[in-house]
């Protein structure tokens, strides 16, 4: 069985073809029209609950927020859009970086559907920075400059704290340092991979490891700050010594299943043919092992606050289980139905991990599930009681998801589809467990 | 589970290299000897296919070990600050689940561990008094055994000795247990 199929041959182009960038356009086109008419109903204050619950308890949470206008949902919503997917497309390096450092042979042979995700970092950045600009006073209540001022009502001593590390220079070069260092890597990883497919040897390897472990150094800083940047400055009065790596595993178990779902989509598709039963397997077993971090890092956050039972910590969760009439309580459990129950139970047996359309189902589950993880994590501390599910939450994930899928695609079309001179391809190719 | 306990008269072919006796084992079915087992200084990919050994149920097993740990765990936790003696500290509910996740988690994980520690030692036939079947005790090393239990064979012991060598067997013995 190990090594009992065919294969045709190492040189396979994928051609993405006039018919799927057909399809994805409209699926952008598709994702602006809903939005458009998600922010007319929200303009026209169709469906918003501004009378039911402005006195809920938590619905006053951080005192002196600006007024809230329908504009701060749009933006909450590309802020929550990019960060699901710089996470998803910066897995991409992580994968290939812990690969190459831990000398792993198995993973070559779809080596490229790795590489091809962090192609879409320099937009996800563009959109953050731009955002940041338009709407960074909506979305993030640090930046207002009332909070450091003493003599304004408005003073926050325990905000005007954090001033040396949330203020709005340092917060920029933050977040130009991220995406450069993260971009920048993986092209030197990326061009040395398509110089070794013409000349071969083992120099390009070796200094792929180098690369791929420098890449491990910095995010292992920056996956942290980042998720302090991007996510846990929302709710600025609020910490969790945990946070950095919650967003990590949550970040890495979304890529773990976009490959996977990216090399069986492939598979099926007739292309990738030499990626057998053994690989995906031990995909599934990658997704099932982190789906289970995940909801150990979750979990331990969890428990923490709630048998510390601290105020200044509590809130978190006060806010997402009553807070706002109790909006944020089905994405909560839906995210963790999503995120540990199912796929937890779907991925168990050794069938399972080798079904293709039992792998997709788990690999859907997590995708989505962590959408609702960011989804419970930005949006009580931007939008509060005027969240939902419209128009404009599916329209924008589209957008974004179509544009993401269409990198990957144009990553895919531009180099061979297996590796063909990498030093560990042949053991790759025949990976057995 | 086969059966590991052996008895009686077996012919032991010793080989010396895992290619040989992975292809050994095809040619010997082939010629319709029944083998007991093959032992080996190192897993060898695909021999357990070979051999047609039927799936593993280890996993069923550690699954049931780690569920009786779970059911341990709750009722260890429910019995003692649920009902025995309620206690309310931190001011959460005397018997509040959340709390005792650790421990269930932890004692899943140890009878589930546990367990699989005694299902090795049963499923191999080990243990404190057991005296341990060696067939070759160079298969601690560097030779690979193919173990043919006599009784379980139609065949003369000549004629398997000559398929045993044919099939690149360096050497052929006989062991009595």
């Amino acid at each position: 069985m190990a090594s009992a199929h065919a294969i045709a041959s190492l040189d396979e182009e994928f051609e993405f073809t006039a018919e799927t960038k057909r399809r994805l356009l409209i699926g952008i086109g598709t994702g602006v029209a809903l939005v458009a008419i998600g922010a007319f109903l929200l303009a026209s204050g169709v469906g918003s609950h501004e009378t039911a619950s402005v006195a809920q308890e938590g619905g006053a949470h951080e005192a002196g927020h600006h007024a809230y206008k329908w504009t701060n949902r749009l933006w909450a919503n590309v802020w929550l859009n990019s960060v699901y997917f710089t996470g998803a497309s910066v897995i991409g390096m992580f994968f290939m970086s812990y690969n190459y450092l831990a000398q792993a042979g198995w993973s070559v042979a779809f080596k490229r559907v790795s590489e091809a995700l962090p192609a879409y970092l320099p937009i996800m950045g563009f959109v953050m920075l731009a955002t940041y600009f338009i709407a960074g006073h909506d979305l993030f209540h640090w930046t207002n400059p009332g909070l450091y001022d003493k003599a304004s009502p408005e003073y926050d001593p325990i905000i005007a704290g954090k001033s040396g590390f949330l203020n709005t220079p340092f917060y920029l070069t933050r977040i130009i340092l991220y995406f450069a260092l993260w971009y920048g890597l993986w092209r030197m990883l990326r061009n040395f991979s398509l110089q070794e497919d013409l000349h071969g040897g083992t120099e390009y390897y070796e200094k792929s490891v180098k690369f791929g472990t420098a890449f491990l150094l910095v995010f292992g800083v920056t996956s942290s700050t980042s998720a302090w940047d991007f996510i846990m400055s929302i709710d600025t009065h609020w910490f969790s010594t945990m946070f950095g790596w919650y967003t990590l595993a949550s970040w890495h178990v979304t890529g773990l299943a976009i490959i996977t779902l990216t090399v069986v989509t492939l598979k099926e598709r007739g292309y990738m043919q030499w990626v057998n039963e053994s690989h995906l397997h031990d995909l599934g077993k990658f997704m099932f092992a982190f789906t289970i971090f995940w909801t150990y890092v979750w979990f331990a956050q969890f428990m923490l606050i709630y048998y510390a039972n601290l105020p200044e910590e509590t809130i978190y969760y006060r806010e997402r289980f009553t807070g706002y009439g109790g909006i944020y309580m089905t994405p909560f459990w839906v995210n963790l139905f999503l995120c540990f129950v199912a796929p937890f139970l779907i991925l168990m047996t050794r069938d399972a991990k080798r079904t293709y359309s039992i792998l997709k189902l788990a690999a859907w589950c997590i995708i989505i599930g962590h959408y609702f993880d960011f989804y419970v994590n930005i949006m009580p501390g931007t939008v509060g009681e005027h969240a939902g599910f419209g128009p404009m939450e599916f329209g924008m994930i589209l957008i974004f998801a179509c544009g993401f899928i269409w990198t990957i695609y144009s990553q895919l079309a531009k180099a061979n589809l297996v590796p063909r001179n990498h030093p560990m391809l042949e053991e790759s190719l025949h990976h057995d467990i | 589970m086969s059966d590991v306990h052996g008895s009686g008269k077996f012919l032991v072919g010793i080989f010396d290299d895992d290619d040989v006796v992975l292809q050994a084992v095809k040619e010997v079915k082939n010629a319709g000897v029944r083998i007991h087992e093959v032992y080996t200084p190192f897993p060898i990919h695909g021999l357990d296919i070979a051999l047609g050994h039927p799936r593993s149920r280890l996993g069923i097993a550690a699954f049931m070990f780690a569920l009786s740990g779970t059911l341990t765990a709750l009722a260890l936790t429910y019995y003692t600050e649920g009902f025995d003696w309620p206690m309310i500290v931190g001011g959460k509910n005397s018997y509040s689940p959340i709390v005792y996740v650790p421990i269930i988690f932890e004692l899943t994980v140890l009878f589930c561990a546990l367990g699989m520690v005694g299902t090795f030692l049963i499923s191999n036939g080990m243990g404190p008094t057991v005296k341990p079947l060696m067939y070759d005790l160079r298969t601690t090393d560097n030779k690979f055994a193919m173990a043919i239990d006599l009784s379980k064979n139609n065949i003369v012991e000549g004629d398997i000795e000559q398929i045993l060598k044919d099939s690149g067997a360096a050497e052929v013995n006989v062991k009595q247990f």
